[in-house]
C-alpha cells in the first residue's frame, strides 16, 4: 500500500480517555487516518478497541482529549477556546456522514433487506422512497445479495446479513465506515463473505477505521495497524512491518495467541 | 451402512414406512367421560330449570333499549381504549425521557390513576362539578381568558370517557415501557449510527418492535374495559348495557335472566375482541419468525385439502 502523507488527515484522536465509572478504558489514545486509508486495531478484549470506535462517532461521549473527523470535533463545537456541548440534532448530522458495522449486525427485524437499507435516506435524508428503494437493490448487488431485497434478517445467514448492514451503512453515502468486529459473530465459513465485501469497498478508496481479529485481513488491506492494549496505541504501523517484527512482548504474546 | 454401495442411487434404497402402535391415553378417556357428565348435567338443568327464564332472553336480547346499550358499551370501550393508548405512549415516552420534569410528571400520574379505585375515579369525574361550577383556563389569580360551566364541559358520558380513559393510560403505559425496554439495545445504536434523532428511532425502529411485546397484554386491556364499562354507574352514566338490562330486570322483577342476557353480549363482544387480537398478533410477529403460523381458516382448507401446499 502506498503511504499518503499528502492526503488530508479524516480522523484525528489526541490523548483520547475514556472511563466507566472508576474503570478507565481507554487512557489516552493517539490515532491519526488520512483519506482513503485503511486503519485495522487489534488487541485483546477488553483493551478498549471498540470503546475507541464507538468514540469516533460519538455513540460514547470521551472524558478528555480531542476527537475530530475532517477537522471538525466530535460531539462538541469550539468557539473562542471554549468547548459547547453539541445539540443531539447537530450530532445527528455529524453522524450521517461516518457508517458504522456492528458485530451483532443489528439489522431491523422488522423491515426487509431492502427496507433496512432504505431506512436511513428515507428517515434521515427525506428520499423518495422509489429512489432509495432503487439505490438500496443496487447496494445489495455490489454486496452480492441484489435478488435479496425483499427477504427478512431472520431468514438470511450471518454473512449476508452483514453484508446487508454495511449495505445499509453505505446508503446514507459515508465518506468514513467504522467496523466493530464485523466477522467475530460469524460462523467460520462466512468470514470470507463479509472481508470480501470489505477488501472491496478499501479499494474504491473508502476510509476505514476497523476493529477485528482477522490478522490475515489487516495484512492484506490494512495501511495502518494499531495494536490498543490496556487503553493506549501500544504500537503502531505499517501492517506486515510490525507484523514481522512486533517490538513489545505483549504485541509478541497477542500475536502468538491469534496467528 | 458399511456394506452399502456408496455409488448406489438413494432413490433405489428401500423406505418401509414405519407402522407403529401409537401410545394410547387411557387418561384422556377418564376425563372425557368427567366432563362428559358435567355438561349433561348443565344442558339439563338450563333446558329445565323455567327460572333461566329463556323465553325472557329470546324475548329482550335485540330490544332496542338493550342493542342501544350494547352501541354505547362498545363506543366507550374504543374511545376509552384510544384515549389509554395515546396517552400511555406519550407517558412511557415521558418515563424514559431523559429529562427528570418529564419523567417525574408521567410517574407522579401513573402513581395516582392506578394508585385509586376506578369505580372511585369515576364518582370523582361527575362531581368535578361539585368541586368547580366553572372551569376557567389564565393567569393563576390574574385574569381570566376562557370560561366554561362545568355542567356543560363534563356531561356524564364525558366524564365516563376521562374516568376510564385516564385510568387505563396509566396502566398502558407500564405496558408501553415494558415494550420499549424490551427491544434490544443494539437497535437504538444501529438507528443512531445512520443519524436517527431519538423520535425518529423511536417511532420507526423501537415501537413498532415493542408492539409484539405491547399487543397482547392491549387485547387484554380492551376485553378488560369492555367489562368495565359496567361501572360507569358510579356517575351515573345509564345508557350503557349493563343498566338498561339490569332496568330492564328490575322492571319485570326477573333480574337474573337479565343479568345472563348481558352476559351473553359481553361473551359475545370479547369474542370478537380475541379473533382481532389473533390477526394483530400475527401482523406484528412479521419478521420475528421466519414464516407466520397459518391463520384458524387457513388451517381449516388445508385440513380439507383447499389449500396451498399440505
Amino acid at each position: 500500500m502506498t503511504t499518503s502523507q499528502d492526503k488530508p488527515i479524516k480522523v484525528l484522536a489526541e490523548n483520547v480517555h475514556k472511563a466507566y465509572g472508576r474503570n478507565e478504558v481507554l487512557r489516552g489514545i493517539d490515532l491519526e487516518v488520512r483519506a482513503g486509508e485503511v486503519a485495522c486495531i487489534v488487541g485483546p478484549s477488553g483493551g478498549g478497541k471498540s470503546t475507541f470506535l464507538r468514540c469516533i462517532n460519538h455513540l460514547e461521549k470521551i472524558d478528555s482529549g480531542r476527537l475530530s473527523v475532517d477537522g471538525e470535533l466530535i460531539g462538541y463545537h469550539q468557539r473562542s477556546g471554549k468547548l459547547y456541548e453539541m445539540r443531539d440534532k447537530d450530532v445527528a448530522a455529524q453522524r450521517r456522514s461516518i457508517g458504522m458495522v456492528f458485530q451483532r449486525f443489528n439489522l431491523f427485524p422488522h423491515k426487509t433487506a431492502a427496507e433496512n437499507v432504505m431506512a436511513g435516506p428515507v428517515v434521515v435524508r427525506g428520499d423518495n422512497r422509489k429512489v432509495a428503494k432503487q439505490r438500496a437493490i443496487e447496494l445489495l448487488s455490489k454486496v452480492g445479495l441484489g435478488d435479496r431485497g425483499d427477504s427478512y434478517p431472520s431468514q438470511l445467514s450471518g454473512g449476508q446479513q452483514q453484508r446487508v448492514a454495511i449495505a445499509r451503512a453505505l446508503a446514507m453515502d459515508p465518506d468514513l465506515m467504522l467496523f466493530d468486529e464485523p466477522t467475530s459473530a460469524l460462523d467460520p465459513e462466512l468470514v470470507g463473505e463479509v472481508l470480501e465485501v470489505m477488501q472491496q469497498l478499501a479499494k474504491s478508496g473508502m476510509t476505514m477505521v476497523v476493529v477485528t481479529h482477522e490478522i490475515g485481513f489487516a495484512r492484506e488491506a490494512g495501511d495502518i495497524l494499531a495494536f490498543i492494549d490496556a487503553g493506549v496505541v501500544a504500537e503502531i504501523g505499517e501492517p506486515t512491518e510490525i507484523l514481522a517484527n512486533p517490538k513489545s512482548r505483549r504485541f509478541q504474546d497477542f500475536l502468538g495467541k491469534v496467528l | 451402512m458399511s456394506t452399502a454401495d456408496p455409488t448406489a442411487q438413494p432413490q433405489a434404497r428401500e423406505k418401509p414406512p414405519i407402522e407403529a402402535v401409537p401410545v394410547r391415553h387411557p387418561g384422556r378417556w377418564v376425563g372425557v367421560a368427567i366432563v362428559a357428565v358435567f355438561a349433561a348435567m348443565l344442558v339439563h338443568s338450563l333446558l329445565t330449570n323455567p327460572n333461566w327464564g329463556w323465553g325472557l332472553i329470546g324475548e329482550w336480547i335485540f330490544a332496542p333499549s338493550i342493542v342501544k346499550g350494547v352501541g354505547v358499551t362498545i363506543v366507550l370501550t374504543f374511545l376509552s381504549m384510544i384515549i389509554g393508548l395515546a396517552l400511555g405512549v406519550l407517558l412511557a415516552i415521558m418515563r424514559l425521557s431523559p429529562n427528570p420534569v418529564m419523567s417525574g410528571s408521567a410517574w407522579v400520574f401513573v402513581w395516582a390513576f392506578r394508585g385509586t379505585p376506578v369505580y372511585v375515579q369515576l364518582f370523582l369525574w361527575a362531581n368535578v362539578i361539585a368541586l368547580y361550577t366553572t372551569i376557567s383556563i389564565g393567569v393563576p389569580f390574574g385574569p381570566e381568558f376562557f370560561t366554561f360551566d362545568t355542567k356543560t364541559l363534563i356531561p356524564a358520558f364525558v366524564a365516563a370517557l376521562l374516568g376510564l380513559g385516564l385510568n387505563e393510560a396509566a396502566y398502558m403505559a407500564e405496558i408501553v415501557r415494558a415494550g420499549i425496554l424490551s427491544v434490544d439495545e443494539g437497535q437504538e445504536e444501529a438507528a443512531t449510527a445512520l443519524g436517527f434523532s431519538r423520535l425518529q428511532t423511536l417511532r420507526h425502529i423501537v415501537l413498532p418492535q415493542a408492539m409484539r411485546v405491547i399487543v397482547p397484554p392491549t387485547g387484554n386491556e380492551t376485553i378488560s374495559m369492555l367489562k368495565t364499562t359496567s361501572l360507569v354507574i358510579a356517575i351515573p352514566l345509564t345508557t350503557e348495557l349493563f343498566f338498561q338490562a339490569s332496568a330492564v330486570g328490575n322492571r319485570l322483577f326477573q333480574p337474573f335472566p337479565m343479568a345472563i342476557l348481558a352476559s351473553i353480549w359481553y361473551l359475545a363482544m370479547t369474542s370478537v375482541l380475541m379473533v382481532g387480537q389473533y390477526y394483530i398478533e400475527r401482523y406484528y410477529a412479521k419478521g420475528a419468525m421466519r414464516n407466520l403460523p397459518p391463520t384458524p381458516i387457513q388451517k381449516i382448507k388445508r385440513r380439507i385439502g383447499i389449500g396451498r401446499e399440505a
